[in-house]
């Protein structure tokens, strides 16, 4: 299956860095689930969990057959340490109120958007595969963010004070999204700043980035975040169901 | 021992999604593949959207519809190329209208499956399940499910 010149271990970090990003914003996005402010969008919520979810399953399976060590994907999601992820630092962040919820999917999928395309067109056909199939639904993923941070911006006062202190809480985080990839940089600008500019919303400010998500080293909120997923399947073992 | 005569790409195709009940994956269009050696069965399927949850009961449903009539099978997933709403046949499209289901459509051109109305309100761009959105008719007011276009 393999194309010639594609290392193994150099393919299994790049599904599992994508493979992690979707596992861990899909488990922070469901913890909305029945707690948002409506139905539909508590609907909405859950379902776009659902789909990273599913793209994290799909990758991780693959990621776990091209280490060749015996691990599943469960094992991979459920059996590492904080230490051994390598998802963004935006991934993890905290939901804080659903305008910072809504920022950090406002930053991530138009991040997406641009990486599946890419990724759509990658010379391993797995991974292609899979991205091709993401990409469709993160178009789902970026209308739901970004209306809802035209929404805030242009709505009450107190929406767009929230939404402007939200986008001020995880714009440190952006520019580790392009660290590996920065040619998506540029497409990504191009989706973002018109939709601040349309929400009458300000370009936070740039300084203070952060990185080492992608090299392990994560922020206090990661560990806690793994201590709730991963109990279940660390208190049980081998469970089957 | 193989029992009847019905062939195994017939099995396969009728099985149900299990979240339309009225729709079979033959014409949701997710057989990617049946193969057949001896009493063997293979088959390809291509996911629907990544994270949906009918997938694992489809399996557990095509392995159940071969052995009751004595085939072993294997199911593998494939992912290029990528299932589309495209792929849903004309006879699946139509049993989503009979189900009350908009088939997919961009929203803009949807119409209500009950009166046929176009233009309809979106109420939701996620529905009851993964691959549904929450319409509302502006003429007879129903609400009903779209097949979201994914393509």
């Amino acid at each position: 299956m393999k194309e010639a010149g594609l290392e193994p271990q150099t393919l299994f970090s790049e599904v599992l860095k994508h493979a992690d990003d979707n596992l861990i914003i899909a488990h922070r996005l469901s913890e909305w689930v029945a707690s948002t402010p409506d139905l539909e969008t508590d609907i909405a919520i859950a379902n776009i969990a659902l789909d990273h979810l599913g793209v994290a399953r799909a990758l991780l399976a693959y990621a776990a057959e091209l280490e060749g060590l015996g691990r599943n994907e469960d094992d991979l999601a459920m059996f590492r340490s904080e230490r051994e992820f390598i998802n963004l630092l935006l991934c993890e962040l905290p939901n804080g109120d659903f305008a910072q919820t809504i920022a950090r999917h406002f930053l991530f999928d138009g991040y997406q958007l641009g990486l599946w395309e890419f990724l759509s067109a990658h010379p391993d056909p797995i991974l292609a595969g899979v991205a091709g199939k993401a990409l469709m639904e993160a178009r789902y993923h970026w209308r739901f963010s970004s209306s809802w941070v035209a929404r805030l911006g242009d709505g009450t006062e107190e929406s767009h004070r929230r939404m402007e202190a939200a986008l001020g809480v995880v714009w440190r985080f952006a520019d580790e999204m392009f660290e590996d990839q920065p040619g998506l940089r540029s497409g990504w600008d191009h989706l973002v700043y018109p939709v601040l500019a349309d929400a009458n919303l300000d370009r936070p400010p740039a300084d203070d980035q952060r990185h080492g998500g992608r090299l392990g080293i994560h922020t206090e909120s990661l560990g806690h975040l793994l201590a709730e997923m991963q109990s279940v399947a660390r208190s049980h073992p081998g469970a089957r169901w | 021992m193989v029992t009847a005569a019905i062939s195994p790409v017939t099995l396969v195709g009728s099985v149900r999604d299990p979240e339309i009940p009225a729709l079979a994956i033959g014409d949701l269009g997710i057989v990617r593949s049946v193969e057949v050696e001896g009493d063997h069965v293979s088959v390809t399927l291509i996911p629907t959207y990544s994270g949906c949850p009918a997938m694992e009961a489809i399996r557990s449903d095509i392995a159940a519809a071969l052995a009751e009539h004595g085939y072993e099978c294997d199911i593998t997933t494939a992912y290029t190329p990528a299932w589309t709403t495209d792929m849903i046949t004309a006879r699946g499209r139509q049993v989503l209208i009979e189900t009350g289901i908009a088939p997919p459509t961009k929203f803009i051109e949807a119409s209500c499956p009950q009166c046929g109305t176009p233009a309809p309100r979106v109420l939701s761009e996620f529905g009851s399940t993964a691959c549904k959105a929450l319409m509302v008719c502006s003429s007879c007011r129903e609400p009903f499910d779209l097949f979201k276009e994914h393509r």
